[in-house]
Order: structure tokens, then C-alpha cells, then sequence
């Protein structure tokens, strides 16, 4: 008995390095991809720039919802509150954009703090309900606030300084684009940290069962209120690299549709996994582009039956799909 | 919700003095509070009785209102026809979505039910106006629904009247059917333990059914006696859907006395939010909701667990 | 032996039902305890008054001294007092190594860090290839919980129980549910709990208590009817009465 438990400890070093070169050749590959985006398409940056600060919105829901299990459709809250505050800070002086990225990830981090501490004295149903109420009333106040925020006319006219005062943000949005992609890599590296790190075993456990979790000694409203103020950092990023890209920050920045279409796209790409959250993000925005300026009713059929179809035959997303089917190609070869 | 200003815009005078305004903002919250509560009460029902966080709802009130202005409008059928077929056609497309879709998230997570009807939402929200065009769809009212009625001391515009009058026969017919007869027996039954009424010999299946086809029925009705207020467009099913599941939520999933109340009050709170400081919009509605499901997580008159 | 753990007068009601009546016992370090009574007696809600799930409505806990009553469930853990589940309530995508690792780090403080790896730490994993080898459990040790038996689920409910370093560990049915033919790998793993370890142990398995336990508390009606050695349980008319009511007279309990 005792010599196969040495057999065992043996064992976990080989796995640790295969899941390090792992995780080394998903970054390198998102970033490739992010290069391919860049040459292959020069005249869509803005929309690639578009959709790096979403993917960081659908990321940060990953965290709350895919790790942690607590259903969220007002994450826009968060990002809205990066975009807005490093808006205001734009128009008010401050116009270094890493400075403004550190602005609105310091803003999410404090919404995320305000959201989840309301948020989590509540379960299920209420929940959820809490989270769209807090999105509607953060979009209220910004209508309401128009001497700050623009209100109804959006926040206009943000000048940026070039970036570390030697690359102008041009016409055609290559320095936003590149920017962007750097701190999507920068984030998700740090997030993989996040979730391989003690406290992110701590949250799989949360979402699994929290009476357990209370019965191994560990509180577990603190844990996933840190999980909230995380996930509104990586947020309030996205809404702040949206704000510096486009130069405007709209109300539809703080609203519970971009909050029920990020979930969706997180939910398409596969809950749980950082990957899903990408993948989610670039298969929906990049359709949503193509059919949406066709005819934006196909493309509202078109991703309702693709969401049921999901819900009900592969709950894990597409990304889980895709590995079924790679892992199956791998056993037959 | 937006269009709670509509009804309000043509009362603009404040200059008529407090009791008229105060008079004003009643009937017109109360109106307003029985089209939610026409609505959502089915919806309460079938989040109460089978679980489910139907976020397709408001879908069932557009495709009615659809219906409803295709007929009386388009058609010439009249008013009440209009809402008969609205009724009955949004019946009949609800019963394979029940059997097909519905039936296969009963029990599930929440977040499973809410994707998988946005996801039937936006379907509904293509399709419609795939078929139907994508505008504004007015469903004319009758002569005498769109005079104002003397009351007396003052007129009221009759259309209210009838709003008012169709929240009670719908309260007052659901009572009666719940706690009267043999039908809301069985369905008391299933909600207090769905797996000892099956034991008992009651058809659990056929109940839901019958339920489930209750609640869009009502979610019919209310969508096309509601369109003076929740206007029926292309994008109705999605601005209406946080709205509807708010109200249920806050007055507790499955209890129609709950449902009144948290219909009218959060009307209440709306109407006079946007009568008095309309430049604030829905803030203090969400301010309220968030206010009340902090104190009463299930609601008002929500059952424990 | 002082009193490492001990109850005393607890009593809980839901309006006007006493569910638990003026249970007072006292363990101390080392104890053999196990907890027997007809179903309804009230052991579920005893074992949540200790463990901070219910509050009493009098009575007091106490822990090498000190009163714990108005603690919450975490802290109670914290101060050594850990309970397993009845129903193994576990991570069915996690490993049983994954548990033990996260009980590990809880223990010592570590489990809400960030700035580090789960995976990582060498004298964590020593610990835990140590407490999983000790309940036989190390073959599995790599997979996912959902994917091993009952019998060893039940185990790992101990593993992480020990990986907490418990005075006073309370065991819910440890033996419930599980095949005839794995309860002696759920026996050894009890023989081999640590010696100055409390244990009050739960059980329905009278063959289990008669060999486990050093003394035995009967629970009926929410009240303690008898508090002896475990040869004597049998002879006991009360608890004859309450296990058998009328029949009593007519046969033996074991």
C-alpha cells in the first residue's frame, strides 16, 4: 500500500510541466491569433479592438460565474464603471492611457466591491435579480449624471495621449488594437495564476457546494467577494480600453443587454475555462458582424437557436466540444 | 416601462391643482400596476409551480400583441376578437415550445433556464419580425374604450376603467380557480410535492401543462389590454423582460396576493417616480426593487424553502 | 482526564417542539463516543447544535474550556471541532488529492492566497499523499471523485475531516451507504484515527459501535436515556423501550 503512494508522489511533477506547456502554447496561440487579426484584417482594427475589451467583460463574468457559480446578467455594471471613470479622468486632464486602463481597473474593482456585497446576501433567484437591478440603476445614475457622464449624448470627445508618449492613437486604431491585445494577454496570463492558485481551488469548491466548503473552515463571503472585485478590475479594463479606442463612452457601455449578450457569449464558448470566454467572444462578435449587417433579426434567430441548441445538447459551450471531438480524433488515430 | 411616459405626457398641467394630480397619478398607477399584474401573474405562476425563470414571458405578450394588431387592425376583425385570437394563437405556439423545451429544463439550474430562454426570446424577437415587419404595432382601440368616462366628481379615460376591471376578473378568477376547484386542488398539490401528488394519482405532466398554457394565456391578454402602455415594437420581449421578472420576483414567486402587491406598489413607485422627477427615469424603481429583495430575498409573499 | 469537549444542559425547540432536551455529555481527549437512537431521536440536530448549523435555544458548548456557543460554523472548525457528512457532500470534478490539498491549505491559512500555486507546494503534498495513503485512498488519488466508489468517497470524508487536524471530530453515519463488503476498510480507517483524537461517532451499524465505541449514549425523543459501556446498551430496559416500545419483552435488540 505504502509503496504505490510513493509511486503517486512521483507521478505529480511530470503533470505539473505538461499542464505548464500547455497553458504556454494557449497564450502563444492567442497571440498569434491576435497577430493574424491585426494583418489579415487593417481595416476592421476597430472592431477586433472591440472585441479584446469584450472578451475582457466575458472573461471577468467567467470568473464570478464560471468559477465561483453565482449567476450574474448586470456585468456591464462593472465595465461601465472602468469606461466611465476613465472617460471623466480623459476629459479632465488625464490622458496617459496606461494610467486610464489603471483608472477604470481601479473603478470596476470598486463596483465589483459595491456589486458583490449586495449581490451576495442573497441566493438564486433573488440574485440574479439583484445583479439586473444593479446594472438598470448604475445606468440610471449615468443618464442622470449628464453634467459628468454625457448622459442620453454619451461622454465625447476624449483626447489620449500617445502611448508611453511615442505611439499616437491612429486613424485606423492599430496602436488600440495593439494595446488592447497586450493587456488581453497581459490579464489572461494573470488570470490563469488566479485560477491554478490555492484561492481559486477555494472558488471551484464555493461553486460546488459552500456547505462543505464552511465545514473545511473556510469563510466564504470574503473568498467570493475577492472574486468580485477581481472580476471588476479585469471588467472595469475592458470598459476602460473601449473608452480610449472608440474616444466615446454611450450608455449602452452600463446596460443589461451588453451584460445578457456577454454571458451568451460566454455561455457559447463554454463556462469555467478561460479559453470558453474567448472563444465564445470572438465566434459571437465576429457572426454578430457579418449577419447583423445583413439583417440584425436573422442574426437575433440565429443566436437564440444556437443558444438553446447549446443549453440543451452541449452545456459545456463550444470550447468543450471541441475538445470531445479533438479527444476523440486523438483516441482513433 | 419607458412607455409609462406616454400616458403621463398628456397630464402635464400641474397648475390643476394637488388633489387632481394626486388623483391623476393614482388611476394611472393603478392602470398601469393591473397591466403588470395581467402579465406577471403568469409568470408567477409558473416560476412558482414549475420552477422555471421563463425570461421568454414578455415573447408571449409581443407574439399576442402581434396577433392581436394583425387582426384588428390589419384584418378589421374588431377589439375583442383581436384579444380572442390573440389568446388562442398564442396558446397554440406555446404548446410544442412547452413539450419540446420547456419540459426539458424543469429542475434545472437557474442559469440553464435563464440562457435557454433568452436564447427562445430572441428567436421570438427574429421571427416575429421577420414576418411582421419590423415597426411599431398599434392594436385600435374601440369607440367606447377611448372616450373618457364620467365618474362624477371628474372623467376617466374608459380605457383604464377597463384595464383596472380586467386585473380584478383575472385576480378574482385565479383565486377561484386555485382555491375553489377540483383543478386548483390538484395544482396546490403539485406545488406543495410534485413527487407525492404523482404518487397520488394526479397527472403532474398534464397539470403543468394545463398551467403553463394558463400563464401564457394570461401573459396574452395583458400584452394586448396592456399595449397603451407597454407599446407593442420590435424589441418589446427583450425591454419588458427584466421589468416582468423584477415584479415577480419582488413579490414572491407563485403567490398572487405577492403579485398584487409588488404590481401595484412598484406601479406606484414608477408612475409617480416619473410624474414628479421624470428626468431620474426607472432609478427609483431599480432603487425600490433593490431596497425589497434585500430585505425580503423571496419576496414579498414568497414560500420558504 | 480533564474534558477536552463538552455540552452542557442543550436544548433546542422550534416553537413549542423540543427537538433537543438538556443534553449534557462530556468527552475528553482521546474518547471512543459513539451516539446511537431510533430514528427521529434527534442526533442530526444535535450534531448541528454542536456544530454551529442550528443555535440553541439553552445550553452551553465548550471546547478545551472555552465556550463556543456563539461562534459560527467556521470559527467552530477553526477551533478544532470538525464534522463529516452523513450524505458525502464532495467535489464530484475535483480529485480526492485535490480535497485533502484544499483541507491542507485551509488549515494552515493558505487556502485564499492568490500570489501562489495549488499544486505547488511540496510539504503540502506530503502531507497529503501521507493522509490518503493512510485511508487507502492513494490509488484514486488522481481521479475525479464522481468517478470512484462510494465506499471510497466515504474515506475521503475522513481524509479531509484528519487533513484538518481535528481535538474533537464528529463522524455522521460514517458507514451509511456503504456495500457490507467495504464497511471493514471504513472500520480500519476508524481503528486508525489518531489515539488522542475525541471521537463521537454516529452510527446505526450496531456491530460497528459495539467494536468502535468505548461508550455509548442512547438518544430517544431528544433526550439522553442512557450513558454507559457498550456490553451494557442491551441489558438497558429504557433503551429496550425505546427501540422496541411493546415488543420489548419479546426480543433482543442486537
Amino acid at each position: 500500500m505504502h509503496i504505490i503512494a510513493h509511486e503517486g508522489t512521483v507521478a505529480a511533477r511530470p503533470k505539473a510541466r505538461s499542464r505548464w506547456w500547455r497553458d504556454a502554447a494557449g497564450i502563444a496561440l492567442i497571440a498569434a491569433c491576435g497577430a493574424a487579426g491585426f494583418w489579415l484584417f487593417p481595416d476592421n482594427l476597430a472592431l477586433l479592438t472591440r472585441i479584446v475589451a469584450v472578451a475582457l467583460l466575458v472573461l471577468s463574468i467567467d470568473l464570478i460565474v464560471g468559477y465561483c457559480g453565482v449567476a450574474t446578467l448586470g456585468q456591464a455594471a462593472l465595465f461601465g464603471a472602468g469606461a466611465y471613470a476613465a472617460g471623466i479622468a480623459c476629459v479632465n486632464g488625464v490622458t496617459e492611457p496606461m494610467t486610464l486602463i489603471a483608472i477604470g481597473a481601479a473603478a470596476g474593482a470598486v463596483a465589483g466591491l459595491l456589486m458583490g456585497a449586495i449581490m451576495l446576501r442573497a441566493h438564486g433567484l433573488a440574485q440574479l435579480v439583484l445583479s439586473i437591478a444593479i446594472v438598470q440603476l448604475f445606468h440610471e445614475a449615468a443618464n442622470k449624471a449628464s453634467a459628468y457622464t454625457g448622459g442620453s449624448d454619451g461622454l465625447a470627445g476624449l483626447m489620449v495621449s500617445p502611448l508611453f508618449g511615442l505611439f499616437e492613437f491612429d486613424l485606423w486604431g492599430r496602436t488600440a488594437y495593439l494595446m488592447g491585445l497586450a493587456l488581453l494577454l497581459l490579464v489572461f496570463i494573470a488570470l490563469k495564476f488566479v485560477v491554478a492558485s490555492p484561492f481559486g481551488m477555494l472558488c471551484r469548491g464555493i461553486k460546488q457546494d459552500p456547505i462543505r466548503i464552511r465545514a473545511m473552515g473556510a469563510f466564504v463571503f470574503p473568498v467570493l467577494l475577492k472574486m468580485f472585485v477581481i472580476s471588476g478590475a479585469v471588467a472595469g479594463m475592458g470598459g476602460a480600453l473601449a473608452a480610449i479606442s472608440t474616444q466615446v463612452v454611450g450608455l449602452d457601455s452600463v446596460s443589461f443587454e451588453l451584460s445578457a449578450n456577454a454571458l451568451v457569449m460566454l455561455v457559447l464558448g463554454g463556462l469555467g475555462t478561460l479559453y470558453g470566454a474567448l472563444v465564445g467572444t470572438v465566434i459571437f462578435m465576429g457572426f454578430e458582424h457579418v449577419v447583423s449587417a445583413f439583417n440584425p433579426f436573422h442574426w437575433m434567430t440565429m443566436v437564440g437557436a444556437l443558444l438553446i441548441a447549446v443549453v440543451l445538447a452541449a452545456p459545456g459551450g463550444l470550447s468543450s466540444l471541441m475538445e470531445k471531438v479533438s479527444a476523440s480524433k486523438g483516441r482513433s488515430s | 416601462m419607458a412607455s409609462a411616459t406616454l400616458f403621463i405626457q398628456f397630464r402635464t398641467s400641474k397648475r390643476k391643482g394637488s388633489m387632481q394630480t394626486i388623483l391623476s397619478i393614482a388611476i394611472d398607477a393603478l392602470a398601469f400596476g393591473m397591466v403588470l399584474f395581467i402579465i406577471c401573474i403568469g409568470l408567477s405562476l409558473t416560476m412558482g409551480l414549475m420552477r422555471v425563470v421563463n425570461l421568454a414571458h414578455g415573447a408571449f405578450a409581443m407574439i399576442a400583441g402581434y396577433i392581436a394588431s394583425y387582426a384588428a387592425r390589419d384584418l378589421g376583425l374588431g377589439y375583442a376578437a383581436g384579444i380572442f385570437l390573440a389568446i388562442i394563437g398564442t396558446i397554440v405556439i406555446s404548446v410544442p415550445l412547452e413539450r419540446f423545451l420547456y419540459r426539458r429544463i424543469y429542475g434545472s439550474p437557474e442559469l440553464t433556464q435563464v440562457l435557454m430562454t433568452i436564447g427562445l426570446t430572441f428567436c421570438v424577437i427574429g421571427i416575429t419580425n421577420y414576418f411582421f415587419g419590423p415597426t411599431l404595432k398599434t392594436i385600435p382601440l374601440p369607440q367606447a374604450l377611448s372616450q373618457p368616462v364620467d365618474v362624477g366628481f371628474r372623467t376617466i379615460a374608459a380605457h383604464r376603467l377597463f384595464v383596472i376591471a380586467c386585473g380584478a376578473v383575472v385576480a378574482g378568477g385565479l383565486w377561484y380557480l386555485i382555491e375553489r376547484t377540483d383543478f386548483g386542488i390538484k395544482l396546490r398539490a403539485t406545488v406543495d410535492n410534485a413527487a407525492m401528488s404523482d404518487a397520488l394519482g394526479v397527472r403532474t405532466q398534464v397539470v403543468y401543462a394545463i398551467s403553463f398554457a394558463i400563464a401564457i394565456g394570461l401573459a396574452a391578454l395583458g400584452g394586448v389590454v396592456g399595449a397603451e402602455f407597454l407599446p407593442i415594437e420590435p424589441y418589446y420581449a427583450l425591454r419588458y423582460m427584466v421589468t416582468f421578472l423584477v415584479v415577480v420576483s419582488v413579490g414572491g414567486a407563485g403567490s398572487i396576493p405577492g403579485a398584487l402587491i409588488a404590481c401595484l406598489v412598484l406601479g406606484l413607485v414608477d408612475t409617480t417616480g416619473r410624474y414628479l422627477m421624470p428626468e431620474f427615469g426607472n432609478f427609483f424603481f431599480y432603487a425600490a426593487v433593490i431596497l425589497i429583495v434585500c430585505l425580503f430575498p423571496r419576496g414579498f409573499l414568497g414560500r420558504a424553502q | 482526564m480533564s474534558a477536552l469537549f463538552q455540552v452542557e444542559n442543550l436544548s433546542k425547540s422550534f416553537g413549542g417542539l423540543a427537538v433537543s432536551r438538556d443534553i449534557s455529555l462530556s468527552m475528553p481527549a482521546g474518547e471512543r463516543l459513539a451516539l446511537i437512537g431510533p430514528n427521529g431521536a434527534g442526533k442530526t440536530t444535535f450534531v448541528n447544535l454542536v456544530t454551529g448549523q442550528l443555535k440553541p435555544s439553552a445550553g452551553r458548548v465548550l471546547l478545551n474550556g472555552q465556550d463556543i456557543t456563539q461562534l459560527g460554523a467556521v470559527r467552530r472548525v477553526r477551533k478544532g471541532l470538525v464534522r463529516t457528512f452523513q450524505v458525502t457532500r464532495l467535489f464530484s470534478d475535483l480529485t480526492p488529492e485535490e480535497h485533502v490539498t484544499l483541507a491542507v491549505l485551509q488549515r494552515e491559512g493558505k487556502a485564499t492566497r492568490i500570489l501562489s500555486r495549488f499544486h505547488g507546494n511540496s510539504h503540502v503534498a506530503d502531507e497529503v499523499n501521507g493522509i490518503l495513503a493512510t485511508l487507502g485512498l492513494h490509488e484514486v488519488a488522481r481521479r475525479k471523485v464522481g468517478q470512484i466508489a462510494y465506499g471510497q468517497q466515504r474515506l475521503l470524508e475522513i481524509a479531509i475531516a484528519l487533513a484538518l487536524k481535528p481535538k474533537v471530530l464528529l463522524l455522521d453515519e460514517p458507514a451509511a451507504g456503504v456495500p457490507s463488503a467495504d464497511t471493514p476498510r471504513i472500520e480500519q480507517a476508524l481503528e486508525r484515527l489518531p489515539p488522542s483524537l475525541a471521537v463521537l461517532m454516529i452510527e446505526h451499524d450496531m456491530d460497528l459501535v459495539f467494536r468502535f465505541a468505548k461508550r455509548v449514549v442512547v438518544l430517544a425523543a431528544g433526550e439522553i436515556i442512557f450513558e454507559g459501556l457498550p456490553s451494557e446498551v442491551a441489558a438497558d430496559p429504557r433503551v429496550r423501550e425505546a427501540y422496541l416500545g411493546n415488543y420489548a419483552n419479546a426480543r433482543s435488540i442486537a
